[in-house]
């Protein structure tokens, strides 16, 4: 899931400083997951922009915002307020922003700030666990991400710096080397720390990427 | 040739000690201390913007030093180069004249004084180490031909207290695999910590410099043991330190005395000394040792 985070208010009100008349979307996935674009937030956010001023023609909730035909329904429905507004908020991931901007001839703004591709570890409790580095290496590491755990990405095991299992970057993070070492005793496949991994190419991951299924003759295995 | 290679594998007690280039552009000070060293020392280990702090660069001390006639050990961390700017760094010291090389991961800039840099990391110590070797085969990491290429006598660093110490040593094993032939320890003060590690590592064809750092009072002594990993300084050190009216010299003694009782227990292969800040004791505790 993409987990996300409202901006600050004033941060908010600075882009809409000439603007009046305001759409707000959402999104009903990742965004309303973690309470930072489902339909309650965006009715708080409504009366907040009301008391600052603003007038809100119209908000939608799509369904998934990041993908473009929802979007454009849901955009659809609503055309009139478009139509009118001065400017649109969009309380979805960094993709999902884009995708209603690239819909629309107002400016839209980021409602949100995206931080992470994240696990939802409890209601309200989110970790950040894969950074879609392109060539997954959880084969190797008893299913702990290197690439994301440890805050230098290390390939070759950790750095000297974990104190008492901690990250010396920030010792409220495991040292996710110690956990793979673990895991792998667990599992016992300790051997597969003992090879050297290369440097990872990067030329594989050069952004931005793009899939396309249809000429790939689809991404399952065949 | 390397003077450190050559003392080492001549079995000599090899002695290098640690300095920092200055953060500006008067290198005056770090010059005169490094050369109060004269040749009681093997080599100097130039720091690669040490714990994530702004500095002169590593390469620019190191040239300095050779024109002294001095030999440095070049450190290069992966945080804040690229393979393209390693490699580079790599020519450039071939051409300076460097010999020898320390291949380190580098602490993470938020530690720093520019805590805001991205932290680069696209290789590790092991990675470095490997475009190291490749390099002096005559080709780069691509396998593009070279116009020349370096040799360093190449080292990089352990923790013999790290927790779980085996770790530690799949990771030193990987390194020698990678091509290092030295290894530069993490501060050690408790001799039975060195008898374990010399125990764990005696299949291990390679160098160990034991870290020393001197202490300069309790109250240091107790901030480490606290805050840097891998450090332990046993209670007995600190109330020697406690119970001294010269903390600072009775500190320079203890150094000395830890490395003339690792020297005759033949615990290690030299010591690598690391002043943090009072280079200017380095000879003290040289002395001391009796070095
Ligand atoms: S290695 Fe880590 S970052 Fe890369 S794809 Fe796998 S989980 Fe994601
Ligand atoms: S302490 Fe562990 S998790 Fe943190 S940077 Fe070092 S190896 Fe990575």
């Amino acid at each position: 899931m993409i987990i996300s985070q409202n901006k600050p208010f004033e941060e908010i009100l600075g882009f809409l400083k000439n603007s009046e008349k305001i759409v707000l979307t959402g999104c009903g996935e990742c965004a309303s997951a973690c309470n930072s674009g489902g339909e309650a937030e965006l009715i708080a956010i409504k009366a907040k922009l009301e008391d600052a001023g603003k007038q809100v023609l119209a908000f939608i909730v799509p369904e998934t915002s990041c993908n473009y035909l929802l979007v454009r329904r849901d955009l659809k429905k609503i055309k009139e307020s478009i139509d009118e507004a001065d400017a649109i908020v969009s309380f979805a991931c960094g993709d999902g922003v884009q995708t209603v901007a690239k819909q629309v001839k107002i400016p839209v703004y980021p409602g949100n700030n995206t931080l992470f591709i994240g696990e939802v570890e409890r209601v309200g409790i989110f970790s950040e666990a894969c950074r879609a580095c392109g060539d997954c290496v959880l084969g190797l590491t008893g299913g702990i991400c290197p690439v994301t755990r440890c805050a230098k990405s290390l390939l070759n095991g950790p750095c000297g710096g974990a104190k008492e299992g901690k990250c010396e970057v920030n010792p409220e993070n495991d040292c996710a080397w110690i956990l793979i070492y673990e895991k792998l005793k667990e599992l016992d496949q300790v051997y597969k720390l003992t090879e050297i991994r290369e440097p990872k190419d990067f030329s594989k991951i050069a952004y931005p990427r793009t899939l396309n299924l249809r000429n790939s003759g689809g991404g399952a295995i065949k | 040739m390397s003077m450190l290679k050559t003392a080492l594998e001549n079995g000599e007690f090899a002695v290098t000690a640690e300095l920092a280039p200055p953060k500006g552009t008067d290198f005056s000070r770090a010059l005169q201390i490094a050369e109060t060293f004269g040749d009681r020392v093997h080599a100097i280990n130039v720091t690669d913007f040490q714990s994530s702090t702004l500095k002169a660069s590593s390469l620019a001390m190191c040239k300095a030093l050779i024109d002294l006639g001095l030999e440095p050990v070049l450190q290069i961390t992966g945080r804040d180069r690229n393979r393209i700017a390693i490699q580079g760094e790599m020519l450039s010291a071939g051409f300076f004249g460097v010999k020898n090389l320390l291949a380190l991961t580098g602490d993470h800039p938020t530690v720093g004084d520019n805590p805001g840099a991205k932290p680069v990391y696209d290789l590790d110590s092991v990675g470095i180490l490997q475009a190291a070797k490749v390099l002096a085969s005559g080709v780069d990491m691509s396998g593009n031909k070279l116009e020349g290429s370096p040799s360093f006598f190449l080292g990089a660093s352990v923790t013999p207290e790290y927790d779980p110490i085996e770790l530690q040593l799949i990771k030193m094993e990987k390194k020698i695999k990678a091509g290092a032939r030295f290894f530069q320890t993490q501060a050690v003060y408790d001799i039975k910590t060195m008898e374990k590690f010399k125990e764990m590592t005696k299949h291990l064809n390679t160098k160990i410099l034991v870290g020393i750092i001197p202490l300069k009072s309790a109250g240091m002594a107790k901030f480490m043991n606290k805050n840097i990993p891998g450090i332990n300084v046993p209670d007995h050190l600190i109330d020697r330190l406690k119970n001294s009216n010269d903390p600072v010299k009775e500190g320079i003694k203890i150094a000395g005395e830890l490395i003339v009782e690792l020297r005759e227990k033949n615990l290690c292969d030299g010591v690598h000394i690391m002043a943090i800040g009072a280079e200017e004791n380095i000879p003290l505790i040289l002395d001391e040792a009796g070095l």
